[in-house]
């Protein structure tokens, strides 16, 4: 297997772009990736997309060619790839195995979701089928709704609180402000998340990533040919996958998620390296709990001890392990498709040392979570520079 | 959704009715088609589950999923089954402030929903509070 290298990066503004077009929204994020590349779109080989469901947002399938078609890429090898809000992250793992295995030399990892062109009930209801349509959607399920069943039982088993809970939304909000690409550039306190209307007791509004359009998008090259692109390539030093049960109600425990607890080991276990190595990490905060979950179930901190973390600071900017410094899918929103790849655009930036006034000091190794479903699907990434 | 789609889980959701696994002894519901634990060495045979369990958690849900927006606010739990499974249900028949971790309920049939005015009637289980005695 060869060693990967992403060697350029592109993102759309996120949030509501109502003036912009799916297929015109892709080509944005690609154009960036391919100019920071500084590579010709004739060198490309393969394109892999990951999208959750232009077929409900947008009613259009098919789209890995069509984004080929309009970019003007084709005849090039062009795949959707699907795994709820995962896509991103599992398009990014597909290129990254493309490039590695030496089929490919020069790959397009790419991420899409429009959906504002829907309203509210539309998106909820397209969202809803990344659950189990027969035993939870059936039974008036909702996303907001598994989170909180979740948070619930943390809360129950390690007196995790709603405060701690709040406080992650006030970290994401004020790194999102510090990020011109997020959807938020407005600070929130922990009594406006509080008094923030419930949408599944105890998650509130604020406690929920919002509706997002946008497109992320990243080149990947073999690592051994990425200097002549440029100067500082960020090595994929590890890949890792797991699934688990769609139903979360399947599931052995309620209080983790056994897909990022071994998706971590996998890529870990390929990177050499362990979360103690880590310097910041873009982890899937669709849901305040999922954040306090994920850096648990990524090793920063012992189980039930997520929520401590955050109330001493420990994840914000300036702490022991940073996280979300991009504003994560709370601040800087969540266009499910394309936020695997936007974590992925972020750990690049930080690590090349151009995140400005987020920058983490001397960020050597971070690692991307995206999260489909409830936990049905996991993958994560640890990139590192390249010396 | 269709009349097959609904018509095709009727047993499971009218009677509970999951499977035992003939190899490993354990019961699986939903029902499935392979044993997770065994794969395919179990003879999947159909087993009706007792209808009593604890709650492993729950939530209020103020923002309806589609189609039971007249139920709001509704409570939702994950019921672990005497039998050892896990559903997800809503509770039923009792107020938010009644309800806390480890409540003994059983599982009742109840009306889910509907389609429009002319449509199919939804039924399935719900789990109810069992008064302490």
């Amino acid at each position: 297997m060869r060693e990967v290298a992403v060697i350029g990066v592109g993102l759309t503004k996120f949030g509501e772009q109502w003036d912009i077009s799916f297929r015109e929204m892709l080509l944005e994020a690609g154009i960036r990736a391919i100019e920071d590349a500084g590579i010709d779109g004739k060198q490309l080989d393969a394109l892999y997309v990951g999208n959750m469901s232009a077929g409900q947002f947008v009613k259009q399938e098919h789209i890995a060619s069509l984004i080929a078609d309009n970019a003007g890429l084709t005849p090039i090898a062009a795949t959707r790839v699907e795994a709820a809000c995962a896509s991103g992250g599992l398009a990014f793992r597909q290129a990254v195995i493309a490039v590695a295995s030496g089929h490919h030399d020069f790959v397009v990892a790419a991420g899409i979701e429009k959906m504002t062109d829907l309203l509210t009930a539309g998106v909820t209801g397209a969202l809803a089928t990344a659950a189990d349509q027969e035993w939870e959607v059936y039974q008036g399920a909702t996303f907001p709704a598994l989170y909180a069943l979740m948070a619930r039982r943390h809360m129950h088993e390690f007196g995790t609180t709603e405060e701690q809970l709040a406080m992650v939304a006030v970290k994401n909000h004020s790194n999102a402000c510090l990020n011109p690409y997020a959807q938020y550039h407005t600070k929130i306190t922990v009594e406006q998340v509080l008094k923030s209307p419930p949408v599944a007791k105890p998650l509130k509004l604020l406690d929920c990533s919002p509706i997002t359009d946008g497109a992320a998008c990243v080149i990947l090259a073999p690592a051994e040919k990425a200097r002549r692109f440029t100067d500082t390539p960020i090595l994929v030093a590890g890949t890792g996958q797991a699934s688990d049960t769609i139903s979360l109600h399947s599931r052995q425990t309620l209080t983790g998620l056994m897909a990022t607890v071994e998706a971590a080991r996998a890529a870990y276990k390929m990177a050499g390296m362990g979360p103690k190595d880590v310097d910041l990490a873009e982890v899937h905060d669709c849901f305040t709990i999922a954040e306090i979950m994920a850096i648990e179930d990524l090793g920063f901190c012992k189980k039930g001890k997520g929520g401590q973390l955050t109330e001493e600071g420990e994840t914000a900017l300036g702490g022991k392990i940073p996280i979300n410094t991009s504003g994560g899918l709370k601040g800087k929103g969540h266009p499910v498709g394309a936020t695997g790849i936007a974590q992925v655009v972020e750990i690049v930036t930080q690590l090349r040392g151009e995140a400005g006034k987020r920058q983490v000091d001397g960020a050597e190794i971070g690692l991307a979570h995206n999260v489909g479903g409830s936990g049905g699907t996991a993958v994560v990434h640890v990139l590192r520079r390249m010396d | 959704m269709g009349v097959p789609r609904f018509w095709r889980e009727i047993p499971s959701r009218y009677n509970l009715i999951g499977v035992k696994c003939g190899n490993c002894n354990k019961i699986l519901f939903p029902p499935r088609f392979i044993c997770p634990h065994c794969r395919r060495t179990g003879k999947l045979e159909p087993y009706k589950l007792k209808p009593k369990g604890k709650v492993l958690s729950y939530t209020v849900i103020h923002v309806a999923a589609q189609g039971f927006e007249r139920m709001v606010p509704y409570i939702l739990g994950i019921i672990e089954l005497e039998d050892g499974p896990r559903i997800m249900a809503q509770i039923t028949d009792c107020d938010e402030k009644e309800i806390n971790i480890g409540d003994e309920v059983e599982i009742i049939f109840r009306k889910m929903g509907e389609e429009g005015k002319e449509g199919v009637i939804y039924y399935g289980f719900k789990a109810r509070k069992i008064p302490k005695s």
